[in-house]
């Protein structure tokens, strides 16, 4: 630790005189209790140069205002030492989260502050108008109303004005329009009918509908922050602390937002490389299977570049940071993201298609009704005070509620299952889906190699788990973990040697004894593409180890579930055919390619996407974004590549597979409730639309009406947190 | 008439103050971290300058 602060202080910026606090945020994930709270913030206070901390329980993090002095891994350093694990958010993800929802909150707050008094005064209004109430005491009423009204409403529905007329400028109409214009005209009619003194004064349902449909907006948006905070804290939990050596040779920890380019960062054996770069000293292997999903590490030696994110396996490594030139695999992909994005047309949530169809017909229906009393011979007043009831009655309370108290029902409900939907129409694009396409490594398989056979006895598997055992390597940890579960006791030995690219050595009193490569072994390479390993003991026998990454556990299942759906099951992958065929049929999948690049998996979504395929992508690479980004929708484990996370539109928690059946079937019943809901909405305004037409709707029945509709699309919606779907258990 | 001439007002001024007040504490982040708050109640350190907080936490009773 001593090393640290001092090796920190060598390379400390110049502390300049007006300079401002700044504000770390840091993921604690271990933070449970009272007594967590507390003692994270201890800990971090006692950092001299930290000004206040603060610890959020519910998104589990630590915010600290501090001098540019103290980096986030003093702060880190010191959460360890008090017994937390903590890590440095992801950038932008944060600060995306936290800004959005609350703008929502005050102004549900006026909106139902506003109802609750003018409903108030409606109910004793209409009470009062069989019985006693003068006319001076309603028209008083009414005036109070307005007074409530009108400011609330300017106040409350700008986050609808807004959006409508952000549609109307894009000549597009949304669901906002015809709200928008419902409620302005409704508190526009009201405020002329009271001046006038009659009681067609509709201040009420107008008001009472902003809130309703705020809070629906709201519960929309809450839910999904929780589902973005989660995977953004998911996404800090990765190991985040590099090492950089300075010009003496000092070791100094920092985070890897804090590497700077020509930075030399450490890599110790069994630590992920911390930032894309050049080898400049050492030689060893690297586990590159979330960039390339190939499970074979890759022998790299001085002057290779590597990605970050890949593990380093055998020995330490000195590397160089470079830039993020335009020529890395890095920048290459995120222009194949960009590319893949503009070519996606844009998805039309279903309540503004909905609007696209309704909004005209309420105007005609509405402009009819105009039409038709002015030809009757009444009053222009009649005839508009009759055409703005339709509008009021048509304003589409329930619609605009069917879909998010779905939404909100159904992200509920994958939460709990640690399904995290990160995007707003992410649902409605997943319960369009009808191919699903899986990656190979790491998503439909584990992600790590196990042995699965080769030629060798009980004695041969503990020596050679002896020599694996103190190699990271993952042939060597599968041999090591194979020991283990059949019972076999392999001491370790210290005297193991390992030669990168090659294998491990260790001499004994009979011989050296080796584990490695044919070659390193001294044995005859067999020639097909099975991993494999050789074993030769100090006598000179030879023995080999097979080695396959295995199915998740429920692939298979969750492979014919999908094929029971319905569903087109496609296997796409970068690996070699061998081990990809091999996959496919244990896992049932008949339509496979292998040996895919990242450009290729994404023009096979395009094809498929033209021949009128919605595609559902579930990969875990950093080969896999472009893809995930050019599919109708996507979907993530939380072991996936970062840019692999951010890319996709559900991230999946746990070393299960069913979630991707799960999700399916959750999306596929919002959508039948979401279009039972539509059917509500228009039953609804079946009845009330010709009343209004008629000019018999009174204030009290719009104000019912209005409720009553929000009310029941509302319970309906929550029944799909209780309904049997079908899911795995 | 008279009676509503000031009642109506007086229970409109006091339903606005509570308004207010809710406004304000949105404003301030409190509730921003509702489970924090519901822990925080029961942490006497800072409360070491009023005369109710002798009693030392008991860790233990903490654990949820």
């Amino acid at each position: 630790m001593a090393e640290t602060l001092t090796g920190y202080g060598a390379v400390a910026p110049v502390t300049r005189p007006q300079e401002e606090p700044r504000a770390a945020t840091l993921v604690v994930e271990n933070m449970h209790c009272g007594g967590c709270i507390a003692s994270v913030e201890a800990a971090v206070s006692t950092i001299p140069g930290v000004k206040s901390a603060r610890a959020n329980l519910s998104l589990k993090r630590l915010t600290a205002q501090c001098d540019h002095s103290v980096s986030s891994q003093d702060l880190i350093d010191a959460l360890k030492r008090a017994g937390f694990s903590a890590t440095e958010l992801a950038d932008g993800a944060g600060n995306k989260t936290t800004t959005t929802g609350y703008d929502l909150v005050p102004r549900l707050g006026v909106a139902a502050f506003a109802a609750m008094n003018v409903m108030l005064l409606s109910v004793s209004v209409w009470s009062g108008a069989e019985g006693d109430m003068s006319p001076a005491v309603r028209e008083l009423f009414h005036w109070l109303s307005a007074l409530i009204t009108v400011p609330a409403v300017a106040y409350a529905g700008q986050p609808f004005f807004h959006s409508a007329l952000q549609a109307l400028k894009g000549g597009r109409l949304n669901m906002d329009v015809p709200i928008s214009l419902g409620v302005l005209l409704a508190t526009a009619m009201s405020l002329f009918q009271t001046a006038k003194g009659t009681h067609h004064v509709y201040f009420d349902a107008a008001i009472t509908l902003l809130a309703f449909l705020l809070f629906g907006r709201l519960l929309d948006q809450l839910i999904r922050k929780k589902a973005e905070g989660a995977a953004a804290n998911l996404l800090g939990s990765r190991i985040t602390t590099a090492t950089v050596l300075d010009e003496n040779g000092h070791q100094r920890r920092c985070t890897v937002s804090e590497v700077r380019q020509g930075d030399r960062v450490f890599c110790a054996p069994g630590d992920h490389i911390a930032a894309d770069g050049v080898i400049e000293r050492g030689a060893s292997e690297l586990d590159e299977s979330l960039i390339s999903g190939e499970t074979t590490p890759r022998n790299v030696t001085e002057g290779d570049q590597v990605y970050a994110g890949t593990t380093n396996l055998s020995r330490p490594l000195t590397i160089r940071a470079t830039a993020k030139d335009s020529g890395s695999l890095i920048a290459q992909l995120t222009r194949m993201m960009e590319a893949a994005e503009q070519n996606k047309s844009r998805y039309v949530r279903l309540a503004d298609r909905a609007a696209q169809l309704y909004a005209p017909l309420v105007h005609i229906l509405g402009l009819v009704t105009f039409a038709g009393w002015m030809l009757a011979g009444q009053s222009w007043e009649a005839a508009l005070t009759a055409a703005i009831a339709v509008l009021i009655i048509t304003c589409p309370c329930a619609l605009a509620l069917a879909v998010p108290a779905v939404q909100v029902a159904a992200s509920g409900r994958l939460f709990s299952r640690g399904i995290l939907l990160k995007r707003p129409d992410g649902l409605e694009r997943l319960a369009e889906v009808d191919t699903v396409v899986f990656d190979k490594t790491g998503t439909l398989t584990r992600g790590e190699l196990q042995l699965d056979g080769g030629n060798y006895t009980q004695e041969v598997l503990a020596a050679a788990a002896a020599l694996a055992g103190s190699s990271r390597h993952p042939y060597a940890r599968a041999i090591t973990a194979a020991a283990q579960t059949q019972g076999l006791s392999a001491v370790v030995d210290a005297g193991v040697t390992e030669t990168p690219g090659f294998g491990l050595e260790r001499e004994t009193a009979a011989g050296v004894e080796r584990l490695g490569s044919a070659e390193w072994a001294g044995a005859t390479q067999e020639c097909d593409t099975v991993a494999r390993l050789y074993y030769r003991d100090a006598a000179g026998n030879i023995s080999t180890f097979t080695f396959a990454d295995d199915l998740r556990d429920d692939a298979d299942q969750t492979v014919s579930r999908l094929l029971a759906a319905g569903l087109d099951v496609q296997l796409l992958s970068g690996d070699r055919p061998g081990p990809v065929r091999e996959i496919a049929g244990k896992a049932g999948i008949a339509d496979w390619m292998a040996g895919c690049k990242p450009d290729e998996k994404v023009e096979h979504l395009a094809r498929l996407r033209d021949a009128g395929k919605k595609t559902l992508m579930a990969g875990d690479g950093l080969n896999d974004s472009p893809a995930l980004t050019a599919a109708h929708a996507s979907m993530s484990p939380s072991t996936a590549a970062d840019i692999a996370q951010t890319a996709a539109d559900v991230i999946v928690l746990g070393r299960s597979l069913a979630p991707v059946a799960d999700t399916l079937i959750v999306a596929k019943a919002a959508k039948r409730l979401a279009m039972e809901n539509f059917a509500l909405a228009i039953t609804y305004n079946a009845i009330f639309v010709p009343l209004a037409m008629a000019g018999l709707v009174t204030p009290l029945i719009a104000a019912v009406a209005m409720s009553l509709s929000s009310i029941t699309v509302t319970a309906n919606a929550l029944r799909l947190k209780y309904q049997n779907l079908g899911m795995s258990s | 008439m008279t009676a509503l001439a000031w009642l109506i007002p007086a229970a409109l001024a006091l339903g606005c103050l509570g308004l207010a007040g809710f406004l304000w504490s949105l404003k301030n982040r409190q509730f921003e971290d509702l489970d924090g708050a519901a822990w925080r109640v029961l942490n006497d350190e800072d409360a070491s300058d009023t005369p109710l907080s002798s009693a030392k936490p008991a860790d233990g009773d903490r654990d949820a």
